[in-house]
């Protein structure tokens, strides 16, 4: 079955999918394992979106995907079982700017590759990161922005971040007009092309 | 003229645009020598649109709010106080001397939003800082389920269903019926009953209140742009605009994400709305180019963009609708000019379509690889771009001056070449700017 469902997510039949789903939990099989397959399937979008194989309506909806079939078996997942988390990541858009497509993605990505995600949503003041940084002791911060007004409150955020004493924490950026030179400017550790990338840097910085 | 218009080729239309606008008739210059060097910049345009050498590539940055930081006027103001808004916006004119006039039009009438209660964006002072572009707030105006709404009878979709969505003073506009109800006597009153529900009635005395203030506004517009046009000699960069039919779908109808979904889960009615809208998009540009006496018609790309979906995607939903839409407006005489937002560098193949004439569009780069757009466009259609946003926020006079020098090396050499900046630009340094224009107009000599 596991083959099945993984098929179904990752060749975007969507009815398929849910309904192999429903059929495998009232036929008794693991709850987890549904879930872990769905995730599996997650992974290989993931991947074929970092090769080029795959895009964003691809992501967006096998992300969608496999919320609807969390929502359906989670209630039957005992808070045990639940995975163990990579490490913390905060990420938000920065201040002054109220776009969140892009944002959403890289969060949905981030948390389904198994990190816990403080999402701050849009127009995130610098205090307001370096306070969520303090309270959850969180390593890795993300930075999002769509417009070329985002360059100078990531400026901020980072300089806020170092100001606090926060210089082990690492900032990613990233958005439609984010290149390295705009990483220079910032002064933060790495900009990200996409969702995958985000995900691939804080493996990178926890070690994973 | 119609009889006579309708005989012409399409050729002989977009000449007879470029003759009209070139013409400048009635255009108040300050100078015979000032309506020449107008001239001699709308001949570089055509120039370069026919595919040929002009005297020099045209410089014709592409303004956001730029000026206003320029200048040190606030978003808020240049959104309300439409003095300020021509101080700045004729001071950048002076100040960095482009070869086009970027029109004041663009940043709107804040009272009108206002009266209006606009709510498909956050403006300066109104959801986002008073230093800050508006910024459009993605939502499903449109709900899945409206697809057949919209392809039966878009202007009563827009009327009775999107508007009062997206204006808080026209919501009452849902107990309106349809227009087309009124036909018989017997059966007309009733059609006009609903113009005396008081919520009707006051949502009438708004549009009313923000069309004065919109008319206010307009010739404010038009006495700034005629200022940079007729002391400068800059004509406009362009006279019309109007959208993909997949644009028009994804970025204020469905949104991004719904109309992603919508590809896989009702692929026919997308296809089929796209298909509703073309003549619809075609008529807009061709009504503004016509009003505006310009033949260039500005198209903004998004959602078509690399990574936004597959290539096969790309065939399917994007292009056969966008293509059919630079036609009509190509068969019309318009000139699009199609403003490649992100990068199009896996979309080079399909652009550079045989169906569409040789030397009758403009398209606009930012992260697309110039090279590449040069092998695939050269001799075809017209291109441009790219100065990226980052350099002229972050880098240094000299390090522009080479990036446009080596720009100009690489993909100038033959004509048909227009330089700009790769995004609307909003921020960067003023000595940037400065290096960019005056390497162009260097280093861009024939």
């Amino acid at each position: 079955m596991t083959q099945e469902l993984i098929d179904a997510i990752t060749e975007m039949r969507e009815e398929d999918a849910l309904k192999i789903a429903n059929q495998e939990l009232d036929k008794g099989t693991s709850p987890l394992a549904i879930l872990d397959a769905s995730r599996q399937a997650m992974e290989i979008i993931g991947k074929r979106f970092e090769t080029g194989e795959c895009f964003i309506p691809e992501l967006m909806l096998a992300g969608d995907m496999l919320s609807q079939i969390s929502a359906v078996v989670k209630p039957r997942i005992k808070q045990s079982d639940t995975q163990k988390k990579l490490g913390k990541v905060i990420f938000g858009t920065v201040e002054g700017d109220i776009h969140d497509i892009a944002k959403d993605i890289v969060v949905f990505m981030l948390d389904i590759n198994g990190f816990d995600v403080t999402d701050l949503g849009v127009d995130v003041p610098p205090a307001k990161f370096v306070e969520t940084v303090k309270q959850t002791g969180a390593k890795v911060v993300g930075l999002s922005g769509f417009l070329t007004l985002a360059y100078d409150p990531m400026k901020a955020t980072v300089a806020g971040l170092k100001e606090a004493g926060l210089r082990d924490v690492k900032v990613m950026i990233g958005g439609g007009q984010i290149d390295d030179q705009i990483r220079k400017y910032t002064g933060a550790d790495a900009y990200g092309k996409d969702a995958m990338a985000a995900v691939n840097l804080a493996k990178q910085w926890y070690g994973g | 003229m119609d009889a006579q218009w309708s005989k012409l080729s399409p050729v002989e239309k977009r000449e007879a645009r470029f003759k009209e606008t070139t013409a400048a008739e009635g255009m108040p210059f300050v100078s015979p020598q000032v309506k020449q060097a107008y001239q001699e910049r709308m001949q570089m345009l055509k120039d370069v649109v026919d595919l040929k050498k002009p005297t020099r590539v045209p410089v014709c940055p592409f303004m956001g709010f730029f000026p206003f930081v320029h200048a040190g006027v606030t978003a808020q103001e240049s959104m309300y106080d439409y003095e300020k808004l021509g101080y700045a916006m004729k001071k950048y004119h002076r100040d960095f001397l482009p070869d086009t006039v970027s029109g004041a039009f663009l940043y709107g009438p804040g009272n009108v939003f206002e009266i209006l209660d606009y709510k498909l964006y956050n403006w300066p002072g109104h959801g986002v800082s008073i230093n800050s572009p508006y910024q459009c707030k993605e939502g499903e105006y449109m709900k899945g389920d409206e697809y057949d709404a919209l392809i039966n009878d878009p202007s009563d979709f827009f009327i009775r269903r999107y508007l009062p969505r997206v204006f808080g003073s026209l919501s009452a506009w849902t107990m309106i019926g349809p227009f087309t109800d009124i036909l018989e006597l017997p059966f007309t009153g009733t059609s006009i009953v609903p113009f005396g529900i008081p919520p009707v009635q006051e949502s009438f005395k708004k549009l009313l209140e923000a069309g004065t203030k919109a008319l206010e506004w307009i010739q404010a517009v038009v006495a700034i742009d005629a200022d940079s046009i007729c002391n400068l000699g800059l004509p406009s960069l362009f006279g019309g605009f109007t959208k993909a039919p997949f644009d028009i779908l994804g970025d204020t109808l469905r949104g991004t994400r719904a109309i992603m979904f919508d590809m896989y889960r009702q692929p026919k009615k997308l296809l089929a709305a796209m298909d509703r809208i073309v003549p619809l998009a075609v008529d807009l540009a061709v009504r503004g180019t016509t009003m505006n006496k310009n033949p260039i018609a500005f198209i903004p790309l998004h959602k078509g963009a690399d990574g936004f979906m597959s290539n096969k995607d790309f065939n399917t939903f994007y292009w056969p609708t966008l293509k059919a839409v630079i036609l009509g407006l190509v068969e019309n005489g318009v000139v699009p000019y199609l403003f490649v937002e992100g990068g199009y560098n896996q979309r080079l193949d399909f652009i550079a379509d045989p169906d569409i004439p040789k030397g009758s569009t403009i398209w606009m780069f930012d992260q697309t690889n110039m090279k590449e757009v040069k092998r695939h466009l050269g001799g075809w259609a017209c291109f441009g771009g790219n100065v990226p946003a980052s350099l002229l926020k972050a880098g240094t006079p000299d390090e522009v001056t080479q990036y446009v020098k080596s720009l100009l090396n690489d993909v100038a050499q033959d004509g048909g070449f227009m330089l700009s900046t790769g995004a609307v630009l909003d921020e960067g340094k003023d000595e940037n700017l400065h290096a960019m224009i005056e390497a162009g107009k260097q280093y861009g000599k024939y």
